[in-house]
């Protein structure tokens, strides 16, 4: 099980109070309608799943219930920062 | 290579069984091949002997990073079923349940393909009316798929609990009785002895860096840990690192990659006749020949290669298990493992052409690749020998996430995801 650190609570807590919820760092676009299919199925399908460092999201649900961002490595699933929602990407 | 029978077996036995010749080389690489196949598991070796035993290319190499049948084919918990709701994926799981049936036979080795039942069990109204919708969907596509009431359930399976009291009430079940276990092993070594007997060369500890392309962008060979080898065509079955070899040519695949897990108890004499599944309690469970219980957990819940998983999810699993089956309360797990498995957004997979030429991919069969060994490995040959795919896998494409076209097949995960 990951010990995970919240940004929000500054605490390290188990894994099953948190919430895991996809890759970081994709904004919906503002105008889907605008897209080309091909730019659209990217938005919805296709992620990095890399095998090394991973943006991804978290949110701590049973305890401050907040989304924040992680860097983890997938390999070793070790966790390299985690940081708020809204701040740049690390 | 020596072929197994009886008379074999009693002439060798004779010797002490010392006499055994090698069942398969272990290969180095040639400069350049007709058809390259990278990851020797079920699927990809399956695919090697396919090609060079129905479409006469036998200048073949099977690339594999660790050692035959490491990867998921060996991790996995053996279920075999077709029970699938939608045209296509009857179609394409029903095609390797049939080539199932015979394949001992085929390939000369026993695979231990044994139909007992798989009994997928129904806990609450909503369960009992989507597996009443899928045996009908099965009945139309042909594909045998039963309802049993909970005594028949309980008469089918002894060691299963139906108390009304029960924490998980068993509502009724669906059979498929042409479903069942195979020893996912041999099934791996009988397609690699059958594919090198016919002239495939399997070339293990030979991981793939990169995939080399023309001026044309068309494939030209594949870039390894052991030089460059030369082919214009080549096909991917790499299971959890499809994504991560997709990328070396330059494509970007709707894939994600978990670990699922497993587990098996210490072996008990024969007490359980079939396979169950519960999967709106994520547990799934049979009996090896050896005698320990397989269970089947979920995946964990975010992307990694690590190939171990948690334990609170096998714990989940476990409390589940207790629940249903109470007899098995104080059975002892022996070994846990776990597996990367890469899962599509519809959870159906992808096999079919690339958008380059000549690469050609059999990937995103998530947590229930296993049942399609032979099938995959058929249709990933017949789609690289005819540069097409087979109507059967036709639907499989790429293009499907553009189009929409999805194949958004629920019943793919034996659990939720």
């Amino acid at each position: 099980m990951l010990l995970i650190h919240c940004p929000y609570c500054d605490e390290a807590r188990a894994e099953i109070e948190f919430a895991y919820a996809g890759e970081a760092h994709i904004a919906r676009p503002p105008d889907p309608a605008a897209l080309s299919d091909e730019d659209w199925t990217h938005y919805l399908f296709i992620r990095s799943n890399p095998r090394g460092r991973h943006h991804e999201r978290w949110r701590h649900i049973h305890g401050c219930g907040r989304f924040f961002n992680a860097v983890r490595e997938t390999v070793s699933d070790k966790f390299e920062v985690t940081y708020k929602a809204g701040e740049p990407r690390r | 290579m020596t072929r197994f029978s009886a008379f074999s077996l009693f002439a060798k036995a004779l010797g002490g069984h010392q006499s055994w010749p090698e069942q398969w080389p272990d290969a180095s690489p040639k400069p350049a091949y007709d058809a390259i196949i990278v990851g020797a598991g079920g699927h990809g070796l399956g695919a090697s002997y396919y090609l060079a035993k129905k479409y006469g290319i036998t200048n073949v190499a099977v690339i594999e990073k660790g050692w035959l049948g490491g990867g998921n084919t060996g991790r996995n918990t053996t279920i075999i079923r077709s029970n699938y709701l939608y045209d296509e994926s009857a179609h394409l799981y029903d095609h390797a349940l049939k080539l199932w049936d015979g394949l001992s036979q085929e390939l000369n080795y026993n695979t231990m393909y044994s139909k007992r039942g798989v009994m997928m069990l129904a806990h609450n109204v909503h369960d009992v009316q989507s597996f009443k919708r899928h045996i009908h969907a099965n009945r139309l596509n042909g594909v045998d798929n039963e309802w049993l009431t909970a005594e028949q359930a309980k008469e089918y399976c002894p060691p299963l609990s139906i108390s009304p009291n029960a924490r998980h009430p068993v509502l009724g079940a669906a059979l498929q009785r042409r479903g069942g276990t195979a020893r996912h092993d041999t099934v791996a070594w009988g397609y690699a002895r059958a594919a090198a007997a016919l002239g495939v060369d399997i070339i293990q500890n030979c991981a793939v860096t990169g995939i080399r392309r023309g001026a044309d962008g068309a494939v030209e060979g594949v870039e390894t840990t052991r030089g460059f080898i030369a082919s214009k065509r080549v096909g991917v079955s790499a299971a959890g690192h499809s994504s991560v070899i997709m990328q070396m040519a330059g494509l970007e695949f709707p894939l994600e990659s978990y670990p699922l897990q497993a587990l098996v108890s210490e072996p008990v004499k024969p007490v359980f006749p079939c396979v169950v599944m519960s999967n709106s309690v994520h547990a799934y469970m049979s009996q090896s020949d050896k005698g320990e219980l397989v269970i089947g957990a979920g995946t964990d819940q975010y992307v990694s290669y690590s190939q171990r998983g948690a334990l609170h999810i096998v714990e989940h699993t476990l409390a589940a298990i207790c629940e249903i089956f109470p007899i098995f309360r104080r059975m002892r797990m022996l070994r846990t493992w776990g597996g990367i498995v890469d899962v599509t957004p519809d959870r159906s997979p992808i096999l079919g052409k690339t958008p380059v030429s000549g690469l050609y991919v059999n990937c995103g069969w998530g947590t229930g690749g296993f049942k399609a060994t032979p099938g995959a490995g058929d249709l990933l040959a017949y789609t690289m020998a005819k540069d097409e795919p087979h109507p059967i896998n036709a639907p499989y494409n790429l293009d499907r996430f553009r189009t929409g076209r999805l194949i958004d097949e629920a019943a793919a995960a034996a659990v939720a995801h």
